[in-house]
């Protein structure tokens, strides 16, 4: 599982994520206000995260809990993940 | 109440008359206005929490004889104070202390929505919810179980379809009858993690009996816990200095709290989906998601929001602008007949200040009705359609070299109607830094006003092509207003820039009730404020082109558009009344026409003002004063506004120093150049 994703067991970045890459979230960085409101929004330790979309340069699109969530490149930056498969349907 | 810290004054709704209070609660995005709307109607006020930026919405309806005093809090995520809207929405239930709360839910995002409903049951207020957009879900592959929903929640749950009134009255119902029978009501209130259990106790036990009344003890200890700023700073006044060190240094080991304690909400709202939602594997690829192939892509999106622009103009053109000239050759043409037989016996001052100055002035600006109409209602179906989040991410990226993020794109937008509510809505952008840049540049934003007079001016001054030469103009002031946000941010903020992150809402089709009543507020806001500021400037400007009584060539104004006569000749406007319909201007945009109508009205002899107008210029001229007029400084209620969002006269200096440089600027190299090239 971890060769097929691209990721490795150590947490990596979430900007770093292709398109179509599943993830589990490990941690947060960055200031309290801002990961106080990501954490609101979803983002916390354990939540699977999809990335829709991730041209490499900009904002890029995460599926989390059922919705899609624009991020810009250094907030997704301070979403650290690890590899991880998507709930069940 | 007897509190020494009051952290944001949420004082309930002057209009408190019903028996009965209710506050609509919900995340951005789940259909709450559209149910405001559907319960209120008319019959609501739209205002501003008291000594607040944020829009209060408050309207009383009937529920089987009992009069509901509702309340539609702001949409927010969360009860932390994120953002002023969140501080406004939880300052209401705890101090306002409405009798029932009915929270608004998306059943398509149902996991997210039930964050907020997780928050609402650590207040002691009664709670019912209502399950909206279930046939949405439905759609995605989502299916939730009401009654199931309703069980593990331990809360009334009602399905709801705002756009078509539906369940809407039985949802209430449940509310008014909640409100009368609390007995036995005992919802699944949400517990901390079991490892965080004795330091909330020991938080809880520091500051017992110390708060202000109005809060629930249990619930500040958590918010210390989340490290809410606005929840410290309060406990922080209220403690003694002994115990808030104690308290301080054992939040400061707890100081990851907040991730476990919003952990553990979604741990909870896990048991609930489990017990109350299923999903399907839905085959066909959903319709939000092959629209935002190309919406959200960053050359299609581009494209799509220019095409989008686009339209917005044509539409503008092809109904408003005849609708316009009909107004204004019928309706004044009438008004003029009525007041020259009323006032035929009158002294000559007063029937030329009620034909010259009401009626040319203030009639002119209400004939840009129609395309104020169409633009509020075009900007109020992208809104409801969930367009707006797509065009804010795909601007990032443009506005990010500004120093600005995607949601700076909105408030922006908004300028396209009115730079006030652009000025108003940089609310939404949390961090200061952000917020002040977009307030500084929302006025390089053409209002619809500055759009309708260069929809005026230029079919005259260029019949060839109108739509191609307005197109050009708004995309060199957009240029221009980028440019502009680089170099502000290089140098007042070097280069800094603030988090971007926003839900993307799944398309719907717009609700017509929500749309009318978007138009019908901004509408009515326009005309009041036509009504008193524009009629005095209109009337004023009569008097300033007619005293001191040796006619127009001698007045006042002559003589101020004379004096900057030197100025204008740079830029190829030679006739003082050009300059002085841009003086007008100041006092609200429309008003240039209305000013050209008066000094030129008042030499006509043939022809529609606009060709006029065009006569006395070169093309070279013709495309400088297009530019002037566009660039020129803030209107006076936008220098009011900006007075008032940033509470520094020096970010209003800066703000008209900075126009009044741009368009001077460009006003000479457009005229220049068209020299050069004609």
């Amino acid at each position: 599982m971890i060769g097929q994703s691209g990721l490795s067991g150590d947490a990596s970045a979430l900007s770093t994520l292709p398109a179509g890459q599943h993830a589990i979230i490990d941690s947060l960085q960055g200031e309290h206000g801002f990961r106080s409101r990501v954490a609101n929004l979803g983002f916390t330790t354990g939540a699977t995260v999809t990335v829709v979309q991730n041209y490499g340069h900009g904002p890029m699109l995460v599926a989390l809990r059922g919705t899609l969530v624009a991020l810009g490149r250094a907030e997704a930056a301070h979403v650290l993940v690890r590899a991880g498969e998507p709930d069940s349907p | 109440m007897t509190y020494c810290h009051n952290p944001g004054d949420g004082s309930p709704p002057a209009a408190n008359t019903g028996e009965l209070s209710a506050a609509l609660i919900g995340q951005p995005n789940v259909g709450k206005s559209t149910i405001f709307n559907m319960l209120t109607g008319l019959n609501q006020h739209v205002g501003n929490w008291p000594g607040k930026t944020v829009e209060q919405k408050t309207g009383i309806y009937r529920q089987n004889g009992t009069s509901v005093n509702l309340v539609d809090l702001p949409g927010t995520y969360s009860l932390t104070a994120n953002s002023e809207e969140e501080r406004v929405a939880r300052d209401y239930l705890i101090v306002g202390r409405p009798d029932v709360v009915v929270a608004i839910v998306n059943a398509a995002s149902l996991e997210r929505n039930l964050y907020l409903v997780a928050e609402l049951l650590s207040l002691p207020q009664p709670l019912v919810l209502g399950l909206n957009m279930a046939d949405v879900a439905r759609q995605h592959g989502i299916l939730v179980d009401t009654p199931a929903l309703s069980a593990s929640l331990g809360l009334p749950v009602v399905e709801v379809v705002a756009t078509r009134n539906q369940g809407v009255r039985e949802l209430m119902d449940e509310a008014v009858h909640l409100a009368a029978n609390l007995d036995g009501w005992s919802p699944n209130r949400p517990t901390i993690r079991p490892e965080h259990g004795p330091v909330l106790a020991a938080v809880q036990a520091l500051i017992h009996g110390l708060t202000p009344s109005a809060y629930p003890e249990d619930w500040v200890a958590l918010k210390l816990l989340e490290g809410d700023s606005e929840i410290t700073a309060m406990v922080r006044q209220s403690l003694p200095p002994d115990a808030w060190d104690r308290l301080h240094s054992m939040l400061m080991q707890h100081e990851d709290a907040y991730l476990d304690i919003a952990g553990g909400r979604y741990e909870w709202i896990g048991r609930i989906m489990r017990a109350a939602v299923t999903r399907r594997r839905s085959g066909a690829v959903s319709l939000t998601e092959r629209l935002d192939k190309v919406a959200t892509h960053p050359i299609g999106g581009l494209v799509a929001l220019l095409a989008m622009f686009g339209l917005v103009f044509w539409v503008t053109y092809a109904i408003a602008t005849p609708i316009a000239s009909w107004l204004s050759s019928q309706v004044l043409g009438t008004l003029d007949t009525i007041a020259a037989s009323l006032l035929a016996g009158a002294p000559s001052w007063l029937s030329g200040l009620v034909t010259g100055g009401l009626i040319h002035g203030v009639g002119t600006v209400f004939t840009f009705l129609p395309i104020l109409i169409i633009f509020f209602a075009v900007l109020g179906i992208l809104e409801d359609v969930g367009y707006l989040a797509r065009g804010a991410y795909v601007m990032d990226r443009f506005m990010h070299l500004m120093g600005l993020h995607g949601k700076s794109f909105l408030p922006l937008f908004l300028g396209f109607g009115c730079n006030v509510p652009a000025v108003l809505g940089a609310r939404i952008i949390e961090d200061r830094r952000a917020r002040y840049l977009t307030i500084l540049l929302a006025p390089l934003v053409p209002c619809t006003a500055r759009l309708a007079v260069l929809a005026f001016l230029t079919p005259a001054f260029f019949p060839e092509q109108a739509a191609l030469v307005s197109f050009s103009l708004v995309a060199l002031n957009l240029l221009l207003l980028a440019a502009a946000g680089v170099l502000v941010n290089r140098l007042a903020f070097h280069g800094d820039h603030s988090a971007f992150i926003m839900e993307l809402p799944l398309y719907h089709i717009p609700n017509p009730r929500t749309v009318g009543l978007y138009v019908w507020n901004n509408t009515v806001g326009f005309v009041r404020k036509a009504g008193s500021l524009i009629l005095i400037a209109s009337m004023a400007v009569w008097a300033l082109s007619t005293l001191p009584g040796r006619g127009l060539n001698q007045s006042l104004l002559a003589g101020m558009g004379r004096a900057l006569e030197p100025v204008g000749r740079s830029m190829g406007l030679s006739d003082w009344r050009m300059i002085v319909a841009l003086l007008a201007s100041f006092f609200a945009k429309e008003n240039t026409i209305a000013t050209l109508g008066i000094l030129y009205g008042a030499s006509a002899t043939s022809g529609t003002l606009a060709q006029q107008v065009a006569i006395a210029l070169t093309p070279a001229s013709r495309l400088a004063y297009l530019v002037v007029l566009l660039l020129f400084i803030p209107c006076l209620a936008t220098v009011a506004t900006i007075r008032q969002e940033t509470g520094s006269w020096r970010w209003v200096t800066a703000s008209v120093l900075l126009l009044l440089v741009i368009c001077l600027a460009a006003g000479v190299l457009v005229y220049q150049a068209g020299l050069a090239v004609s």
